[in-house]
């Protein structure tokens, strides 16, 4: 409450001084009227007058009614700003409606010394003001004129007005008085041409005019209570931004060149912020420098920059000047390749590394964040500064490791941003994770992140890959890659994965599963190279990861596998030679681990593909080696009904490609599929599957496979497991089933009717039809229009046959439909 | 005018990275109205992907897809057509047009489109159409050698449907247009 209450009454104090300056403004204005003509009586004034009264010297001036006025009520507008009950953040509001009043008075004094009025007189009676304050205001405004004027040199004028100026003992007061002289003098002071020394003490007044400014921006926080302290904290970052801008008004002086600068102005600003001695004035300051001057001008007096910052007191935040310092090298190198040679002229990497280095080494309290983001950065300086320098790069990666080591794990959350951003930098910049893995001292960066953060910096890795496109051609990068997201590839350190979103952690598998895609060589032994180390790596996944990652490899080896179909008979090499064969025993021991998931149905589907790729490959005993493995997991480990489904589709069709086995093999493996078809659960799946058996039996492009007979009894069973369906559904609700069934056996009489088996033929399709229509009249059937629509456009099929008419028109006649 | 984009057996990430960058540049959200998708997506992330050019999806279940609610067969009505949809997998020979015939007339669509074999197909059957989009990241198939990726996007108007072919030839997309009118006699409106 306290509080709130100072805040109001010093919201009361402000709002009368404000009234204050206003109303005596008011009277200002009214006298600033200008003199109708020139004054031939004035008198002139003796100049030790400096202390005789206002009142009493204006006097003396006659018809000068105006002049009087104006600088009565403007000195007692001024004394409002002698307050000491205003926080320097009020005090500024009423500062800069003074400051704008003073201008009409400026303009004034002007006019009048433009009508005769002798500006050395006016200098000496606003002297006569009776407080200092408004003494000096008025003094710093005629002062203004008084430069302008040319009438004595700015160099002395100024002097004088600094001399007087360090009256002001009180530090609010005085800053903002020395901060109105900069500002009204700007302007005016040294231009090019001039004498460095003006400039020198102009600079030197500017910052450091009152030694008791020191003191004020600096210390007053040190003492009494929290909130006091609280308070004097805010004061005093208030006073730094009006040295701030005294600094900025300093930069804007257009006769400093670089010379100058060099010379001159930096060392002497730097030798008083040295000399200050106090951590937050001097880490203000520095922050000052870098900000008010030109980028060059930083690049040509590196040296002298840097080395004062070893010499601050150790408690400064030198890590975020240094790293600002950086920041803005960096833009200005990317702000034209012009200026790249003048970085390199001055060998700006060196001095940087080497200064980094040097205050990580002194300050040793600095905490991990603050030295990793330094490195971060001089990495994106030497990112921006020198791209082709990778050693440089891994030069700054190596100083951050050694930073690290002999620490564990970072904990710290903002240290482990920093570490990400530094990791980050390089793949940013290069957009090729190639870069990335010629750096050494990266995984050794990386090793550093807590197991969680590791892992979303291996996510941000992959997406940079996918991100570019970036083809890995070799096993030795694939090698360094993995090394990079082994967080992604297995348990680190034993952290159970069921602590993690599930979501989360498929999408982060799934990205692994698409990062295989992107490795490639055209190198059939450098591609089997990469697939072993993909293997060797995944296989350390454990059961969670196993069903994500092992079929992009399966598929990957795959394509490896048609790239070499063929070629078997041309290697010539025998120690390495990538051969199918050779492929296909690593495949079957990869899909194996599957069954450690347990990934049954996923295992049948990959040893299936392998099974019609090893067809392709005309290895015979291969393929019939994955058709048993799948069939052994069909039968011990596919108990779902509905995945046994698929895995049947999926059986027949695959047999039905296959073209490489003997009689004997063939006909082992279509019995088995024939058996699994008609054991399935649901009727209609049996129907199906079985009616779908009969492909393995007559094949278009396969002489050898055209046994008509089997065709017939697949479709007989299918026909009699119709039958049964519907009598169970008969017995369940009380009315036939679907014809559905019916329909789509017809359909298969008609395919192998029109593919020429002689065991089908039109009298059995005719009965069939007959069947199909008696059925679906008969009282006890339930309607179904999806049966009905089948049945038509079946029979529309049929009509269309018979209209096109040759051969197949002929073979359709005896067909009543 | 209706705009249908048909595609499936992306097979992400099994057999492919992703979709490629010119497809993914070609697919802008709202232009197309429906998407038809055979399968085998395979995972939420490309699900979620389409969607967000389209809300409007169909998705029948290929044999590796994660979400296995997904339909095995599906129909739809698309202006004056009639749509079918499955995978594919479940029609054997696999890509044997008289079987696909046969799932045509079972499911008594005008247009039949299927997968599964990764090769761009459109073949004007007894009164319908049926297609086969290819593989739209150009994934590996044990039938089809040589995938090229492709995706067929299809322009209904009232009796008539275009149809268009993209298909990725060495770096290249290639477009072929296949024109098919409906008798409006067609049986299709039952």
């Amino acid at each position: 409450m306290i509080s709130s209450d100072g805040i109001e009454d010093e919201e009361k104090w402000l709002a009368e001084g404000i009234a204050g300056l206003q109303q005596n403004a008011f009277h200002m204005h009214r006298s600033l009227v200008p003199i109708p003509k020139p004054n031939p009586n004035f008198v002139r004034l003796n100049f030790n007058s400096r202390f005789l009264d206002f009142k009493f010297v204006v006097v003396l001036l006659k018809d000068s009614n105006n002049l009087r006025d104006a600088l009565k009520y403007s000195a007692q507008m001024l004394s409002e700003l002698r307050t000491s009950r205003l926080s320097p953040h009020k005090y500024y509001d009423l500062y800069m409606r003074a400051f704008d009043e003073l201008r009409k008075l400026e303009m004034f004094f002007k006019e009048e010394t433009k009508r005769g009025c002798s500006i050395i007189d006016l200098y000496e009676l606003v002297q006569h003001a009776g407080n200092i304050l408004p003494r000096l205001y008025l003094l710093c405004t005629v002062g203004s004129v008084y430069i302008k004027s040319k009438e004595a040199p700015a160099k002395d004028v100024l002097k004088d007005l600094v001399e007087m100026c360090r009256g002001v003992q009180h530090p609010v007061r005085g800053l903002f008085l020395r901060s109105y002289l900069s500002q009204v003098s700007r302007d005016k002071l040294p231009d090019i041409g001039s004498e460095y020394e003006g400039c020198y003490s102009a600079c030197e007044f500017i910052l450091f005019g009152d030694p008791e400014l020191r003191p004020a921006i600096g210390l007053s926080g040190l003492q009494g209570p929290a909130r006091e302290k609280e308070k004097r904290e805010k004061e005093r970052s208030e006073l730094r931004d009006l040295v701030g801008k005294n600094l900025h008004v300093l930069s804007q002086i257009e006769g400093i060149d670089l010379d100058m600068y060099k010379d001159t102005v930096l060392p002497r600003i730097l030798e008083q912020v040295v000399n200050c001695k106090d951590e937050l004035a001097q880490y203000y300051l520095m922050d000052c420098i870098i900000q008010v001057f030109p980028d060059e001008y930083h690049l040509q007096t590196l040296e002298t920059l840097l080395g004062a910052c070893p010499q601050l007191q150790p408690t400064v935040d030198i890590k975020t000047v240094l790293s600002q310092l950086m920041e803005r090298l960096s833009n200005y190198a990317a702000s034209s390749a012009e200026v790249l040679p003048e970085f390199l002229q001055v060998e700006a990497f060196a001095k940087l590394s080497n200064a980094i280095g040097k205050v990580i080494e002194a300050q040793v309290d600095m905490p991990v964040v603050g030295s990793i983001s330094l490195y971060v950065s001089l990495l994106t300086f030497t990112l921006r500064v020198h791209p082709d320098r990778l050693d440089y790069v891994d030069q700054v990666l190596g100083a951050c490791v050694k930073k690290l080591s002999g620490k564990a794990k970072i904990e710290d959350s903002k240290a482990t941003k920093q570490i990400v951003a530094l990791l980050s930098a390089p793949l940013e910049k290069y957009n090729d994770i190639g870069i990335a893995l010629k750096l050494s001292n990266y995984p050794r960066v990386m090793d550093h992140l807590d197991n969680g953060t590791n892992k979303v910096m291996a996510v941000v890795i992959i997406q940079s890959i996918m991100k570019n496109n970036s083809c890995i051609s070799t096993a030795e990068k694939v090698e360094a890659l993995f090394e990079l997201i082994k967080g992604l590839i297995k348990d680190l350190d034993g952290t159970p994965v069921d602590e993690l979103d599930e979501e989360d952690f498929k999408e982060e598998q799934n990205s692994v599963g698409r990062l295989i895609y992107m490795f490639y060589n055209d190198d059939p032994e450098e591609m089997l190279k990469i697939i072993s180390v993909v293997r060797k790596h995944i296989l350390t996944g454990g059961p969670t990861r196993l069903a994500f990652t092992v079929p992009p490899l399966i598929f990957s080896a795959l394509k490896l596998v048609r790239r070499l179909q063929g070629q078997d008979g041309d290697v010539i090499g025998e120690d390495m030679p990538a051969t199918p064969k050779k492929i296909f025993q690593l495949l079957h021991q990869t899909i194996e681990a599957l069954l450690s998931v347990p990934a049954p149905e996923l295992a049948l589907k990959l040893y299936l593909q392998c099974a019609e790729a090893a067809n392709d490959c005309d290895l015979e005993l291969v393929a019939y080696e994955f058709f048993t493995q799948a069939f052994i997991l069909y039968e011990e480990e596919v108990a779902d009904s509905k995945a046994q489904v698929t895995a049947i589709h999926l059986i027949i069709g695959t047999l039905q490609r296959m073209n490489i086995f003997g009689v004997e093999n063939r006909d082992t493996l279509t019995h088995k599929a024939t058996g699994y078809s008609a054991k399935l659960l649901k009727k209609p799946d049996q129907c199906r599957a079985v009616y779908a058996c009969s492909h393995l039996f007559w094949v278009d492009d396969q002489d050898g496979v055209k046994d008509g007979e089997r065709v017939l009894l697949c479709l007989k069973r299918a026909l009699r497991i119709a039958n049964a369906a519907q009598q169970m559904a008969n017995v369940t609700r009380g009315s036939s089933g679907s014809v559905a069934l019916f329909v789509e056996i017809l359909n298969k009489y008609l395919y192998f009717f029109e593919k020429g088996n002689p065991q089908i033929t039109s009298s059995v399709i005719q009965g069939l039809i007959e069947l199909i229509t008696t059925e679906m009249q008969s009282e006890n059937s339930t309607p179904d229009p999806s049966a009905d629509a089948f049945f038509s456009s079946t029979l529309r099929y049929i009509q269309f046959q018979k209209q096109k008419g040759g051969v197949m028109g002929e073979k359709y006649e005896a067909i009543k439909a | 005018m209706v705009l249908v984009l048909a595609l499936g057996d992306l097979h992400i990430p099994h057999r492919a990275a992703d979709l490629p960058a010119k497809f993914k540049s070609m697919l802008v959200p709202g232009k197309i109205q429906h998407i038809i998708c055979t399968g085998n997506l395979c995972i939420k992330e490309v699900y979620d992907y389409l969607k967000s050019l389209c809300p409007d999806m169909h998705v029948t279940r290929g044999e590796f897809d994660e979400d296995t609610r997904y339909p095995e067969t599906k129909t739809l009505t698309i202006g004056q057509f009639k749509l079918g949809l499955c995978h594919g997998h479940q029609v054997i020979p696999w890509g044997d047009l008289d079987s696909l015939a046969m799932l045509q007339r079972q499911l008594d669509v005008d247009i039949l489109v299927t997968g599964h074999t990764h090769q761009f197909k459109a073949y004007k059957h007894e009164g319908g159409v049926v297609i086969n989009p290819g593989s739209a990241t150009g994934a590996y198939s044990s039938i089809t050698y040589d995938v090229n990726p492709s995706f067929v996007l299809m322009d209904i108007d009232g009796l008539r449907v275009v149809v268009y072919v993209y298909e990725l030839i060495d770096g290249e997309v290639k477009v072929d247009k296949i024109d098919f009118k409906k008798t409006a006699t067609t049986h299709a409106t039952h």
